[in-house]
């Protein structure tokens, strides 16, 4: 922290900044590559149909999904380059296992439509196994990442744990965007799985909130050491009342005219957003837990003078096609068809 | 005993090796549908939206390939390469997040509409969002070539503690060997596309399709190929030229010349023999050399000698080279007969069909053979003069590179066979589109085919 008091002016403020947008993206990517990765999870093995409809919904999405996780690594990359190389160099294993994930995914999309019909089911078990190894591999280098690259037994059991946690969360945004973009049987199909899902990302986001303070004498200090305690709670307490919504909204689906089909979505975003503040209030100003800050590793300020002034103009532009896009295909997801 | 600077060097080749297979394709065939769609806007000919129809389809694939394997390489730099950012990340990373905020962005959002948004967007909307595609992969061509130049000839910047720091974006960005460099991948990606458009429509019409739009769609392709392959030979010896004046080591190795020479011959043949620095069984043409490099008859050329212990290797620029220029040719001489024959009798005869299939994928020999020619010649340096190969490598144990490095070319193998074999599947299926007898006995072959299976199981 002394780092702090002695950097003054454009050295104090492009690391924060940075930081920032770093952690928007990695939030956009968990939100958006979360649903469709969640879909990918969900995939039944007894229906074809709903298997292509499920599809349909997530289609026109996935490939700017994952580019918020290029955005994310590639800010952390030009920003803090040493935080990036110290972090890959330890999760270098899990990050292959995750980049096998999202390549066999990524091309299970496109070849279960365009190979031989026989293979089809083939490719929908690949896009399947791809979601769930990209999905719990991020799960696992959150989890070690936050045990600050420990090797323990302990780390490995939290890791795994929070390999579960994300895979659940990811299963559960999946399943709430199924409940916004199908109808019919599939809808009443993905209101049982979210609302299942949901008590398995409760009940793991618990569990994280419960050890990591435990584990961690510095995050305990930050959580419960001051006054402001009262303030911090409000994330918890918000966390557990938006679960409560979506369950008991989950509980007496359907509705009449589709009531609020978006509602489940929505709250899962914000619960995710609040998981995310938490881990950032959590470890801030650290890159890496307890090693590196933000201003230790930070890049040459003119470098990143030079990426900001782009990336004012980019960002928001990229939002707006982003929404634009998404309103292109508003609405409940229709048959995918290539024109 | 493989190390991990070697299998570090190994995976990267095999990342990036099967990652450009794709944007060689997909930055030039977008160009191609882009001019599909205007043609059909300009003359409401159905068959341009066939043609359309049946390439956007080949796009998506090519394109979902490049993106996952693009990830991968975004990852790279950290995982086996830290000491390079560490070093140049003041330069490499802006170049590389302009890459991301200008063009990833813009092509995957796009692409979505692009895709399944015909019925949904206006035509115009839709000929729109084809354009940003196309302008997004070829700006992600730009900011990628910028930074791989400046790797290859680096100015703009100066050191400071063992860290480059930049002083004029400028003269980063449009580095010397940059618009060369530029103007020959995306010439390269125009013949790797326009060969596979070729190729495929000549094997739908041989598999017995009547329809129009192979036929148009591989006049169109042929005729560019025809336009782009002496231009290309133009601007791969403008390239080799810039080459020569800033990466002279390069240039040695590529021409096999070990000694400094004057009237130096070109090599057409030879086995370099690293240890006692001369070529074996060489084949030249006297003078050829000294004429091409410096367009003088009795030219001097920088010999190996010059550069002692910092040269690149020279068995892979020598033969890596020569196979590009072999491929090239043929694209020259395959074009020009092609379309020969298409002024001619406004046909092509099945042989010259055939020859056309087999250059399918000729394009992807020319393109890897080229760039392992100009990245194995910035060898021993990453980035030339400034960050050796060796001093960027990570720690990572070789166990766990090796390991990676096994996954990742399992992948591969199995993807490069699925996308190849997918693309003649989705031809053949192309071709029985207007027979819908034949294309129900397929389906009807196929279904006996899985029921006979689950009855076995």
């Amino acid at each position: 922290m002394n780092a702090m008091t002695q950097l003054n002016g454009e050295a104090f403020w492009l690391p924060v900044i940075f930081i920032s947008l770093m952690g928007l993206a990695f939030f956009v990517y968990a939100i958006l590559d979360g649903y469709d990765l969640g879909v990918g999870i969900l995939l039944p093995a007894d229906s074809e149909l709903q298997r292509d409809t499920m599809i349909a919904s997530i289609g026109p999405f996935w490939d700017a999904n994952e580019t918020w996780l290029v955005l994310g690594i590639g800010l952390m990359l030009i920003a803090f380059p040493s935080a990036h190389s110290l972090i890959l160099f330890h999760l270098y294993l899990p990050t292959t296992i995750m980049l096998a994930g999202l390549i066999l995914r990524g091309v299970a999309f496109d070849f279960r439509a365009k190979a031989p019909e026989d293979h089809k089911t083939l490719w929908d078990h690949v896009f399947k196994a791809g979601s769930l190894l990209a999905s719990s591999s991020q799960g696992y280098m959150l989890g070690i990442y936050v045990m600050g690259f420990e090797q323990s037994v302990s780390a490995y059991l939290f890791a795994s744990l929070s390999a579960v946690c994300v895979t659940a969360g990811y299963s559960f945004i999946g399943a709430a965007w199924l409940v916004m973009k199908t109808e019919g049987e599939l809808q009443q199909r993905a209101v049982r799985w979210a609302r299942l899902c949901g008590w398995l990302t409760a009940l793991g986001i618990a569990t994280v909130s419960i050890i990591n303070p435990i584990i961690s004498p510095t995050i305990f200090e930050k959580w419960f050491g001051s006054a402001a305690v009262i303030l911090l709670l409000i994330i918890p307490a918000m966390c557990v009342g938006l679960f409560i919504l979506v369950d008991r909204y989950l509980k007496h689906f359907p509705y009449p005219n589709d009531f609020g089909c978006w509602i489940p979505f929505a709250s899962i975003a914000i619960i995710f957003l609040l998981c995310f503040i938490g881990l950032a209030y959590s470890f801030f100003p650290y890159v890496v837990p307890n090693q590196l800050d933000i201003w230790q590793s930070a890049s040459a300020p003119e470098s990143l003078r030079f990426i900001l002034y782009g990336a004012a103009i980019v960002l928001p532009t990229i939002l707006l096609y982003t929404l634009f896009s998404y309103r292109v295909f508003w609405g409940k997801a229709t048959h995918l068809k290539y024109y | 005993m493989l190390d991990t600077l070697l299998l570090s060097r190994m995976q990267f080749a095999a990342n990036i090796s099967f990652h450009i297979l794709f944007p060689s394709i997909s930055i030039a065939l977008c160009w191609f549908l882009l001019f599909f769609k205007v043609q059909f806007n300009r003359t409401g000919d159905e068959i341009w939206m066939r043609i359309y129809r049946f390439w956007v389809k080949v796009f998506a694939l090519t394109f979902a390939l490049g993106v996952v394997s693009g990830i991968t390489m975004s990852f790279q730099f950290g995982t086996n390469w830290p000491g390079y950012m560490k070093t140049v990340g003041n330069i490499a990373g802006p170049l590389l997040g302009y890459e991301v905020l200008t063009a990833f962005f813009l092509e995957a959002t796009f692409l979505g509409i692009m895709l399944f948004g015909i019925n949904r967007v206006s035509n115009r909307i839709h000929t729109l969002a084809t354009f940003l595609v196309t302008f997004g992969t070829s700006m992600s061509a730009f900011w990628i070539i910028s930074l791989n130049s400046w790797m290859q000839t680096p100015q703009g910047f100066e050191m400071r503690e063992g860290v480059a720091h930049p002083v004029n974006w400028l003269a980063i960005i449009f580095n010397p060997s940059m618009p060369y460099r530029l103007a020959h991948m995306l010439t390269a990606s125009g013949l790797t596309a326009g060969f596979l458009i070729a190729g495929l429509s000549a094997y739908r019409i041989l598999k017995g399709d009547h329809k129009l739009a192979p036929r148009r769609a591989l006049k169109v392709a042929l005729i560019a190929c025809g336009l782009l392959i002496p231009l290309q030979i133009l601007l791969g010896d403008m390239h080799g030229l810039n080459t020569l004046h800033h990466q002279p080591a390069k240039i040695a190795a590529v021409e096999a010349v070990w000694h400094t020479e004057t009237s130096a011959p070109l090599v057409l043949f030879a086995i370099p023999d690293e240890k006692t620095q001369r070529n074996l069984f060489a084949i030249e043409i006297p003078h050829a050399a000294s004429l091409i490099l410096t367009h003088d008859y009795q030219g001097t050329l920088q010999g190996l000698d010059k550069f002692p212990n910092d040269h690149p290797p020279v068995k892979p620029l020598f033969f890596g080279f020569r196979i590009m220029v072999g491929v090239g040719m043929l694209m020259l001489i395959v074009a020009w007969a092609g379309c020969w024959q298409l002024i001619r009798t406004r046909e092509l005869s099945p042989f010259m069909l055939k020859v056309i299939v087999s250059m399918t994928f000729s394009g992807w020999v020319a393109t890897l053979a080229g760039w392992y020619v100009t990245e194995i010649g910035r060898q021993p340096y990453l980035v030339s003069g400034v960050l050796k190969t060796v001093d960027a490598v990570t720690q990572v144990a070789p166990q766990h590179v090796g390991i990676s490095l096994a996954i990742y070319l399992v992948l591969y193998a199995t993807l490069l066979f699925a996308y190849v074999r997918t693309l003649f599947v989705m031809a053949r299926k192309a071709v029985l589109v207007d027979r819908p007898d034949e294309l129900s006995t397929l389906q009807d072959q196929l279904a006996n085919k899985r029921i006979a299976a689950e009855a076995r199981v």
